[in-house]
């Protein structure tokens, strides 16, 4: 047949409708719908200069550096590359001599008030305006004028520094106070000339996030308080390695010079946090070369630690172990912690409790998060959660815990993409950009969860499209059961929605994942605490772990330290729990360290020793083996790379997770399907009736308070607030209190005294109080195992 | 006390209702608090960005942008004294002098009696009457010394209080909207229909 129908034509290869082709500097370019020329141009290659545009914010046009040749099929004419979209067949010429005499002008133009201090700037030799007028400049100056003057740098909050003399009005700190950290309390001021960047007057910059601000600046006009004349940037050394400060797992590259770390600088890893830190994770480094570091093993004699070398400690550690074990078998043995090192010295410390040990009493988590078995679940990744059409969020407060996922959620609702219900004992820092937000009384969170189900616009919403939900522990003092059974009874109702758990201690994801869990019958750490409080265990070894000051529970964990027979404590400083040890072994900390960690979603990424470890400090994986070969065991590890490999090779769902996958791997590799974990017995939860006691407890934790990174580092220490308990403000009178006045509050088994703060964000009828700050200790109220906890508040 | 009274709290809720969103009456409550103290004080910052919704730094940051807001104290009457290009041709500086010498006080000083600010300004849009000038952005035409010190008499003295407000008066008599008159605003984001000018036009 000669004919051909049109159905056996050859098809074309169908068209993305949103592809875009145009012509950047004579060569195709094939773009997106939306996608701003600067961005195109990026990606082929042929770089635009600019000071303002900033992938992750939304463009401004305000430096008028980007101006190139855009021929939009009226004829070329000067454009902002970061403020045109592609077009289909637009031509653009970033090299035209119309774009150099326009570059020209502009540097010139923003160096007729800039100081050109660069001598004594710490942007010196990174700084994107000394880089363009050099690659881009005229070179010379027709401005002979009086530059204007500002007082040189003002602190705009209490870690950075604003020097108005060099700032070029870019817009990109007020533009991510406003539109990624929400705290917009920086803003340009009058206008013309006199246009410069004020805080409101005593209000200062005072975000979670404002370092990253100095990162954007594009010229030195913003400094951070512990790097401003430190070092020059040629003379720092730097690793890429990621932030185990929350389990985030944010990118990070980790600077230092001479053996100092100075540091540490987001990594834009799109996946997980798009370039930003917050001041926690960015400022601790600090605490790193802190003269308070435990630097050599100490063994308790009788007349109180002495230091000890290497050989004498294990031999001590080592022979503790072995008494216990004759004493009472290796059941009465616990091992707790783990959370706050790699996953190679969680690895090699679970294999000590399981294997060389032998008991099942291993875990990680310090009993403020939720049953292990939730990580079985069908588990979202951060991006997923922030597309997810519907997030529930049954969490701590995000912003406090785990800051940059608080980011990547706040920014999906506001570019609407998706919608926040929120469960929360109190108000968060999510709830201003929650669609709905459900107040529950401790204890009540099914009821409250079951309410809203049955709201038919909450069910439509629902059946909308995904649903991630966001599990944590948002109140410490209450047990985790209410939590657990709220997050199934969601589960249940949206089949196929998926869960991102919200643990927040560095690597205690990674460290439950590849080991540091209990085996059968074996002892979490509340049930363990409880054994050696009863006398049950003859030795408690603490790895990074520190119950005194994290357990939520400090009556029970101070008579567990006191019944313990014997304790071996491995850790950084000499913590209050490390202070009742008969060994301390002395570890290495963050960035002194080699190694890989676990974030919420499973996420495996490398973490890069970039310091030589500080005094006679060990990691935390060495430390195990070293113990190992002393109590009989020998993992044969001689590097690190081999107990990654050992991991890859004996833990499911970490059989792709290999040395040489990782180098290669730049956003890390997601852990696969995890071993079966039985699912964890829920404490059983009476909620008692309201009596005198009539104040119901919340506690949980804030972004600064004593946890060691933060109280060792000098520059974050001073922004943790003493212990205040937050009332409502009608709840004021029903105590007779006012706001700022000292009350004593009472549980069942102790009294502290406090101050009162008036905040709205509670709910009425229940008490706020913030874990681990200084001043009164609220642990002392909690008991661990209460549905609830009831305090009475009383005048002083 | 230099948040906003009681009687004007009640204005500035009125006037945060005649809009879609209320950050969009930020302006308007400026004009309210400078009415009120002759000034925009901190306080009535901190206040009005409770009121809209917006940061301090953003309330300040807007109206730091307009030149006729004021974040100190002035003089009951504000005395611009235009020294652009025509009234500059046409003797202002004289006049400026003159009232600089009259007033005992430097332009942009406050008399000690609190009654007059002197300021040069720029163009005030009256090049044909130059030179000009304006008290409380009421002008006076081709001003020359002898009258402009009969305008600083008649100030001083209370003679022309009807015609000339105390600084920050934007209008003496307030516009009340009553609800059945109003638009109804709508936010943008709950706009479905078409807007009336299309659909009727259609019709």
């Amino acid at each position: 047949m000669t004919d051909i129908s049109p159905a056996e034509e050859v098809e074309a290869p169908p068209v993305d409708p949103n592809e875009v082709r145009l012509t950047i500097n004579g060569h195709e370019v094939v773009s997106t719908k939306g996608e701003m020329v600067i961005a195109a141009a990026a990606r082929a290659g042929d770089y635009i200069p600019h000071f303002c545009y900033h992938p992750r914010l939304e463009p401004v046009g305000m430096c008028r550096m980007c101006m190139v040749d855009i021929d939009g099929g009226r004829g070329p004419m000067l454009q902002p590359a970061c403020m045109v979209p592609v077009s289909p067949g637009m031509k653009v010429d970033t090299g035209s001599p119309a774009t150099k005499r326009a570059q020209e002008g502009i540097i010139e133009l923003l160096l007729a008030n800039h100081p050109l201090d660069c001598p004594v700037c710490d942007k010196g030799g990174e700084c994107p305006l000394q880089d363009q007028s050099f690659s881009h400049g005229p070179g010379e100056s027709r401005y002979v004028e009086e530059k204007r003057h500002y007082e040189k740098p003002i602190a705009i909050s209490d870690i950075v520094f604003l020097d108005r003399e060099r700032c070029i009005l870019c817009d990109r700190c007020t533009r991510f106070a406003d539109e990624v950290a929400g705290d917009a309390l920086i803003q340009f001021n009058s206008r013309g000339n006199n246009t410069h960047i004020t805080t409101f007057p005593d209000e200062p910059f005072a975000s979670y996030f404002s370092g990253n601000t100095v990162q954007i600046c594009p010229v030195g006009a913003l400094t951070a308080k512990p790097y401003r004349f430190k070092a020059r940037p040629w003379d720092l050394a730097q690793q890429e390695s990621t932030c185990t400060t929350c389990a985030v797992g944010c990118r990070t590259v980790v600077q230092s010079s001479h053996d100092e770390l100075l540091r540490y600088m987001g990594v834009d890893s799109d996946p997980v946090n798009h370039g930003w830190l917050c001041d926690r994770g960015r400022f601790n480094f600090e605490s790193v070369k802190s003269a308070d570091r435990l630097l050599q093993p100490l063994v308790r004699q009788a007349d109180g630690f002495q230091p000890a070398t290497w050989s004498a400690a294990l031999a001590e550690a080592a022979s503790l172990i072995l008494e216990a074990k004759a004493a009472g078998g290796p059941k009465s043995i616990a091992v707790i912690g783990g959370a706050r090192g790699t996953n190679e010295d969680a690895f090699a410390w679970s294999r000590l409790g399981h294997e060389v040990i032998g008991t099942p009493n291993v875990y990680s988590q310090m009993g403020d998060g939720l049953p292990a078995d939730l990580l079985l679940l069908d588990r979202a990744t951060i991006d997923q959660a922030a597309s997810a059409t519907t997030i529930v969020l049954l969490a701590p407060d995000l912003k406090e815990e785990l800051p940059i996922l608080y980011l990547r959620l706040r920014e999906a609702a506001e570019k609407k993409r998706s919608r926040i219900i929120e469960f929360a004992p109190k108000q968060s820092g999510l709830t201003r950009n929650a669609w709905r937000h459900f107040a529950y009384e401790p204890g009540t969170q099914v009821a409250a969860v079951e309410k809203a189900l049955a709201d038919p616009e909450i069910a439509a919403q629902f059946a909308k499209g995904s649903v991630v939900v966001v599990a944590g522990r948002g109140n410490l003092a209450e047990t985790s059961t209410a939590t657990v059974r709220a997050i199934r009874t969601v589960l249940a109702a949206n089949p196929g929605s998926r869960i991102l758990p919200a643990f927040r201690r560095g690597n205690v994801v990674g460290a439950l994942q590849v080991g540091m869990r209990t085996a059968d019958g074996g002892l979490d750490t509340r049930a363990a605490l409880q054994a050696a409080a009863d006398g049950k265990i003859e030795c408690l070894v603490l790895v990074g772990a520190d119950p005194l000051t994290d357990f939520p529970d400090t009556d029970l964990a101070r008579r567990a330290l006191a019944g313990a027979r014997r304790i071996v404590a491995v850790d950084t400083f000499l913590t209050p729990s490390a202070l009742l040890a008969n060994v301390v072994l002395a570890a290495s900390a963050y960035a002194e360290k080699s190694g890989t960690t676990t974030n919420i979603e499973g996420r495996v990424t490398t973490v890069a020793q970039q310091v030589n470890p500080a005094g006679n400090t060990r990691a935390d994986w060495m430390i195990a083996a070293e113990l190992a070969l002393d109590l009989g065991g020998d993992f044969a590890y001689e590097t690190i790379d081999d107990v990654t490999a050992d991991i890859a090779w004996h833990v499911a769902g970490h059989e792709a997770i290999t040395p040489e996958a990782l180098a290669t791997a730049k956003d890390g590799i997601i852990a696969g399907l995890l071993p079966a974990m039985a699912q964890a017995k829920l404490l059983e939860a009476v909620i008692p009736e309201r009596n005198s006691y009539d104040f119901r407890l919340v506690v949980s934790r804030t972004m600064y308070d004593q946890a060691t990174g933060t109280a060792n580092s000098p520059s974050l220490a001073h922004l943790a607030t003493q212990t205040m308990v937050h009332l409502h403000p009608l709840d004021l009178g029903k105590v007779g209190t006012t706001e700022g006045a000292t009350v004593k509050m009472s549980s069942t088994r102790a009294t502290i005294v406090l101050n009162v703060v008036a905040d709205p964000a509670v709910l009425r009828g229940t008490a706020w109080v913030p874990f681990n700050h200084s001043g009164a200790n609220v642990g002392d109220l909690i008991d661990c195992t209460a549905a609830v906890n009831d305090v009475r508040i009383e005048n002083l | 006390m230099t948040r906003l009274n009681e009687a004007n709290v009640i204005i500035a809720k009125e006037i945060i209702g005649r809009y879609p969103k209320a950050r969009s009456a930020t302006i308007p409550l400026l004009h309210l608090s400078q009415q009120q103290n002759g000034y925009v004080t901190n306080e009535a910052m901190v206040q009005i960005a409770e009121m809209v919704g917006a940061t301090s730094a953003e309330v300040l940051g807007t109206a730091t942008f307009y030149e006729m807001f004021k974040f100190e104290p002035v003089g009951k009457y504000l005395v611009n004294i235009c020294g652009t290009l025509s009234c500059a041709l046409m003797g202002s500086e004289t006049l400026l002098h003159h009232a600089e010498g009259k007033l005992g006080v430097k332009a942009g000083g406050t008399t000690e009696d609190g009654l007059f600010t002197l300021e040069r300004a720029e163009c005030q849009a009256a090049c044909t009457e130059a030179p000009c000038l304006q008290v409380n952005y009421r002008y006076r035409y081709k001003v020359t010394t002898a009258e402009l010190d009969q305008l600083l008499d008649d100030l001083a003295a209370g003679r022309l209080d009807g015609e000339v407000p105390p600084h920050g008066t934007v209008a003496r008599v307030r516009q009340h909207i009553p609800a059945d008159k109003a638009v109804g605003p709508v936010p943008p984001d709950a706009v479905v229909a078409p807007p009336a000018w299309i659909t009727e036009g259609a019709k």
